[in-house]
């Protein structure tokens, strides 16, 4: 049973960060994961009275304040629509609304949890944590790094325009997964494929491959094959995967191969309606003009 | 520690202990309503609106609470009635255990969307578990409440 | 297809829906559960639980936890006679066919999770707090953890003296072996032999929790007499009052049990898993307490489905004629033997019968090991010999390539038939032929068995695939089980019906009243119903072995039809008419009858009247009591057909329809009858598909909370489409058998089959899950 001798509220993230450097004492977000561990706390801090929840569209970027709730996130339009509804899809699936009415950004980025679905996405964005001294840091290192006592601020996710997939495989519909697979197709010059898994159980890890003019032209034009075989292996070679009761790692090794494969074709659908999109507006446009 | 905190529009001051769950604070000032299934926020029997939101009340500290509208089944007993009478109606409230936290989260889904189809129904009510109805009944029931709602504002 | 129920048309309330009685405090949460209602100020009870399977406590240090403050009492095993008899906590009738293994604070530890300790404390907080500086040295023990070796190891589960069976069922404690039995017709080898074709498999289900909603828990008090009250979520408050009795060594004229309104049962609360530990806190301490199980301790040691292994070997002919049947059932009974003796008997006598298989053998053997007790879950060994059996006849059809629909039809079980391998019953009724028939029809079977694809807007494509299964239950135990109900007519004119069994949710104490207002020709709202309470009840055996409409049904239909006598006789004496002239139409008693002189006569007196009278110089009896126990048990029927969409890449399985039709006799309460049919069926779905538990090396349960042991949510299933097909079953109220157990026997061969017919593999062990539905399909091995 999760017990506490103190229930704090601070009145500024100083007092906060000043709080959290005393042993014992620790930072609650939504606290869904933590009530259920068997932590003995001195305090906790609670951070809801600082104004730090919404998630502001800044034109460039997204500044998504550590006291958001995972359902906010879930329900912001725009989000749902830089992602084309990955986002949503990486939430919709976490235990159920009242859940993710609590569960908040910052607790489920500090907690670091392999199991996270919203840590495989973010990982695929342009994601910085922004931490109250160490400043911002970019969200792979972030999961890398060991639990410190620096406070979660806010997540800057920079809008650059990508194509985004998510995908999860759960033995229950609102189970934890058994694995997560996020990808992202970022445009212009340097155009990346990254790809993103999760619940290894281990927290999410990306991977990069650049798409090179030959693997860009294929994409588009729908031949897939070789792009899937060389995301499949490099992602086998990248990313350690290993078993728990959500499945072996025999399996998850299986499943990566699926979902990466899917990942890609996904992106490819996703392309070709974009690609269509575009073209239908081109069309518009011009008919308007005359 | 001391707080107040506002239950169905009555501000209750009294004395917790800073671990304190909204759970345990509400049963212990007249609202029975409030289940606990589990202690993994995984059931939904606990669930209570937090400023017209639905939450776990086993999944939040008392404490957070004071300045916060909270809402239980004891609050919204006109609604639980109808609502739940179209479910009693299929037989689906059944043991009857999960009904106020499933009622609380029906509540809350038609504010948000008043017009859910099936598939948004199933979703939204995920984290609400019920081991009695298999849940048909209770989509019955939730299905021709929105039918005689519909009717009723034209 | 109502069609079937005599006088159907007639009935006014049986066979009629109706809200239950309870609904409206249900729906808007009022304090009706036990935990609601236990009074202020209880001692809280927290249980010191063993970390080894296997160890005997050396020496156990309660002083820092005395310290803490708030603490009332800490118990160990130094306050248990350890000669003293033993107890169990299986609700069955006496003599208990479950052996008396367990005292309340044993030195011996047997499971993960067995009690070492038992704290009292003002606060839960508390409790927890002292329980943790509880010193406990234990010394460990080597665990018996594979059942399959269970039998005649050199680690006795059991070792102590005072193990007491009342009952034979063939246990031998110094074998490990909690039960054995063998039974059978003809001869099995040579039957095997001259078969074309024998699917010889075995078949493996795993622990499955019952997940009731509100979780085990009873509170404790004392009366004015000094007696123990004990206040309980339970189905059998009868079988509580032994029980503790006995735990506690103290008559049990000294305990009253009570049981308020149940959040769900399921057979869990079939054992009095909780109540003896505030029984004994309060008979110790003179105080009130409490204890709430959290879910944890509900999974983990609760009393969940019991493991079996089967071994089934079906002879059969090329024409598809089943020739015989060969089951041998290996049961895995945990540390404890509550409901061991008696689950495992379902896995052959609910299976084989529905053959008519003149050649079968069933034997079994329940083993302990060092898990934690099994006990009572719906369906009780039947889910568990239906999916070998059920499997077996699928595998057989696939093997001879014809229609599993059609082999049935050959085989099964007809109306009038002797059932052999059911203890030589006649099947008094039945229409599982139309079950069959009507499933397939429902489920389109003929165009669509066994495959199709389908590709969702995710551009993925999934397999549709159908199975099938039969399944058949009982209607209470035969010659045990004993059904009673009470009726009193109350001045005013309303009736006070008081009931032993336990409505669970399931709506119960609805149809009782349904029954009881059918003779009376009253509306429901005059009948209160009461119950149930060891004081005021009479004696049932419980709500358990699909027993309470079937037995107390009729229980209730006697009662009513002798007080409705009674009431007449009143009626006729006020009126000065001859009692056989009158009759009572539910509100007054009327001359009915031609007067001897040739005319008739307007002569009434109101139910009013008669009620005011019975107090009132009156001799004639209106509390009148029946009981009814059956020396028949005749099972409902059911056929179901489970449409799985199953991503064969991932694993991910979902049943998007279920279709069913069920012969429960009359249904009493068709809604209730179909919420109790929708429910079973995920329930034996999750079972399938799902509801996975495994243990650790050292005998720990590992999906042990809800967050890691999961039931189907709401977007884990789609339709569940649920028909009737009535039979009239004489020895029932108005016609009615059983339905609350049945309901869960199909899904698990059905989904097999389905699985089998999406991807080629069988799947013997449950639940099948993503994990090797993918790599059976990925061609990974055998499942």
């Amino acid at each position: 049973m999760f017990t506490a001798q103190n229930y704090i509220k601070p009145k500024s993230l100083e007092e906060a960060y000043a709080l959290l450097q005393k042993r014992g004492n620790r930072v609650v977000g939504g606290m869904q994961w933590m009530k259920m561990s068997s932590a003995a706390c001195a305090a906790v801090i609670d951070l809801s009275e600082l104004g730090l929840s919404g998630i502001k569209d800044t034109g460039g970027a997204f500044s998504i304040g550590c006291m958001t709730t995972l359902r906010e996130l879930e329900q912001n339009p725009a989000m749902s629509a830089f992602s084309q509804g990955a986002v949503k899809e990486a939430l919709r699936g976490i235990v159920g609304v009242q859940f993710r009415n609590l569960a908040t950004i910052g607790g489920t980025v500090a907690g670091r949890y392999g199991f996270s679905d919203v840590l495989t996405i973010l990982s695929v964005m342009d994601t910085q944590v922004e931490l109250f001294k160490a400043g911002p840091v970019p969200l792979a290192s972030y999961l890398a790094s060991a639990p410190d006592r620096d406070i979660v601020v806010r997540l800057i996710i920079e809008k650059n325009p990508a194509t985004f997939t998510y995908l999860s495989v759960r033995r229950t519909r609102t189970d934890l997964p058994s694995l997560t697979c996020a990808s992202c197709v970022t445009q212009g010059s340097g155009a990346l494929l990254r790809i993103a898994v999760g619940a290894r159980p281990g927290a999410a890890k990306c991977i990069e491959l650049p798409l090179n003019e030959e693997r860009s032209s294929e994409l588009y034009h729908g031949k897939t094959e070789q792009l899937e075989e060389d995301a499949v292996c490099f992602a086998r070679k990248e990313i350690a995967l290993s078993g728990n009761l959500r499945g072996s790692a025999q399996y998850r090794e299986h499943l990566l191969e699926v979902l990466v494969r899917r990942s890609i074709r996904q992106q490819l659908a996703k392309l070709t309606e974009t690609a269509t999109d575009h073209e239908n507006r081109a069309v518009r446009e011009r008919t308007q003009e005359v | 520690m001391n707080v107040t905190i506002n239950v169905n529009g009555k501000d209750i001051a009294d004395t917790i202990r800073p671990d304190e769950l909204l759970i345990d604070f509400l049963r212990s000032h007249g609202c029975p309503s409030v289940k606990r299934g589990c202690e993994t926020s995984n059931c939904g029997a606990c669930t209570v609106h937090m400023d017209g939101k639905a939450v776990l009340s086993c999944g939040i500290l008392a404490a957070r609470c004071e300045g916060h509208q909270i809402t239980t089944l004891e609050g919204l007993q006109e609604e639980a009635k109808e609502i739940g009478g179209f479910i009693a109606d299929q037989g689906g409230e059944q043991c009857g255990f999960c009904s106020p936290g499933l009622i609380m989260a029906c509540i809350a889904m038609f504010r948000e969307n008043p017009h859910p189809a099936d598939e948004e129904i199933r979703e939204y009510l995920s984290g609400n578990l019920c081991r009695c109805s298999g849940y048909q009944s209770q989509m019955r029931g939730i299905r021709n409440y929105i039918a005689y709602r519909e009717k009723k504002n034209g | 297809m109502g069609d079937y129920i005599e006088n159907a048309d007639r009935l006014r309330y049986v066979n009629h829906s109706f809200r239950k009685i309870d609904a409206e405090q249900l729906i808007t949460g009022k304090p009706v559960y036990t935990q609601d209602i236990a009074p202020a100020g209880c001692l809280q009870i927290k249980l010191l639980r063993s970390p080894y399977a296997n160890a005997i406590i050396e020496e156990i240090d309660t002083s820092a936890a005395m310290k803490v403050p708030g603490v009332e009492a800490v118990f160990t095993f130094h306050d248990v006679d350890q000669n003293m008899p033993r107890f169990t906590e299986a609700g069955q009738t006496y003599p208990e066919p479950s052996p008396r293994d367990r005292l309340v604070l044993d030195r011996h530890m047997r499971h993960v999770g067995d009690i070492a300790g038992i704290v009292a404390a003002d606060t839960v907080q508390n409790a927890e707090k002292a329980m943790k500086l509880i010193r406990v040295k234990y010394e460990v023990l080597e665990p018996v953890l594979d059942f399959h070796t269970a039998l005649d190891n050199k680690v006795i589960v059991h070792p102590e003296e005072n193990w007491e069976a009342l009952s034979d069922v063939g246990a031998d404690r110094k074998r490990n072996l909690c039960a054995h039995d063998a039974c059978g017709e003809g001869d099995i080898e040579q039957a095997l032999a001259q078969s074309d074709v024998v699917v010889d498999r075995v078949y493996h289900t795993k622990a499955v929790h019952q997940m009731y909603m509100e979780p085990l828990n009873a509170f404790c008090t004392k009366d004015a007499f000094g007696r123990l009250v004990i206040v309980s979520s339970t189905q059998i408050v009868f079988h509580v009052r032994r029980n503790v009795a006995t735990a506690l060594g103290i008559p049990s004229s000294k305990i009253r049990v009570i049981k308020p309104r149940i959040g769900g049962g399921f057979g869990a609360k079939q054992t009095s898993v909780c109540e003896v530990y505030p029984a004994f806190v309060t008979w110790k301490t003179g105080k009130p307490s409490q204890i709430v199980y959290t879910r944890e301790e509900c999974i983990t040691a609760g009393s969940n489905r019991h493991e079996m292994e089967m071994h089934v070997r079906l002879g059969g002919m090329k024409d598809g004629t089943i020739k015989a049947i060969d089951l041998y059932t290996l049961s895995n009974t945990g540390a404890y033997g509550e409901h061991g003796p008696t689950t495992v008997g379902l896995s052959g006598h609910k299976s084989i019968p529905l053959y008519h298989t003149k050649v079968w053998r069933f034997c079994s053997d329940v083993v302990y090991t060092n898990y934690p007790s099994a006990g009572a879950y719906r369906g009780y060994g039947a889910p568990q010999g239906l999916f070998a059996v059920e499997s077996a006849v699928n595998e057989f059809s696939h093997r001879i390539g014809r229609d599993p629909v059609d082999v049935r039809l050959m085989n099964i079980t007809e109306e009038g038939e002797v059932m052999p391998a059911y203890y030589g019953q006649i099947n008094t009724s039945s229409r599982l032929r139309e079950c069959l028939l009507h499933t397939a029809r429902m489920a389109d079977w003929k165009e669509r068995y066994p495959s199709w694809k389908v590709t969702g807007d995710d551009g993925v494509t999934r397999v549709h695939s159908l199975g099938l299964s039969l399944a058949m239950q009982g209607s209470a135990i035969n010659n045990v089980d004993v059904g009673s109900a009470t009726l009193k007519l109350e001045e005013g004119g309303s009736y006070t019906l008081l009931l032993g069994c336990a409505d669970m949710g399931t709506g119960a104490d609805t149809i009782l009243s349904q029954i009881a207002a059918e003779v009376l020709e009253c509306p429901m709202e005059k009948i209160s119903v009461c119950g149930a309470d060891t004081d005021l009840s009479p004696y049932d055996s419980g709500s358990y072995a699909s027993s309470t409409t079937y037995l107390t049904g009729r229980a209730v239909m006697r009662a009513a039809k002798e007080l409705r006598t009674n009431i007449i006789r009143i009626g006729a004496q006020l009126i000065g008419r001859p009692e056989k002239d009158c009759d009572f139409d539910g509100t007054k008693v009327y001359h009915a009858a031609p007067a001897e002189s040739g005319t008739y006569t307007d002569e009434e007196v109101s139910l009013f009247d008669i009620a005011a009278k019975s107090t009132g110089g009156n001799n004639i009896p209106v509390v009148v009591t029946a009981t009814n126990s059956s020396e028949i048990s005749p099972p409902p029927y059911m056929a179901g057909i489970a449409e799985l969409e199953t991503d064969l890449e991932t694993g991910e399985s979902r049943c998007v329809n279920y279709y069913a039709t069920v012969d429960c006799g009359t249904p009493v309460s068709p809604a209730l009858a179909r919420v109790q049919a929708e429910g079973g069926i995920l329930q034996g779905i999750g079972m399938s598909l799902y509801e996975d538990i495994n243990y650790s090396k050292d005998g720990s349960m590992v999906e042990s909370s809800a967050l890691q042991y999961k039931v189907p949510a709401r977007p884990d299933i789609g339709n569940i489409h649920v028909d009737f097909a009535p039979s009239d079953e004489k020895s029932g109220p108005y016609g009615a058998k059983s339905i609350g157990e049945v309901v869960i026997d199909t899904p698990p061969a059905a989904c097999a089959d389905a699985l089998y017919n999406a991807c080629g593999a069988y799947f013997r062990t449950l639940p099948a899950r993503a994990e090797d539905i993918a790599m059976a399909a990925a061609g990974c091995g055998e499942p």
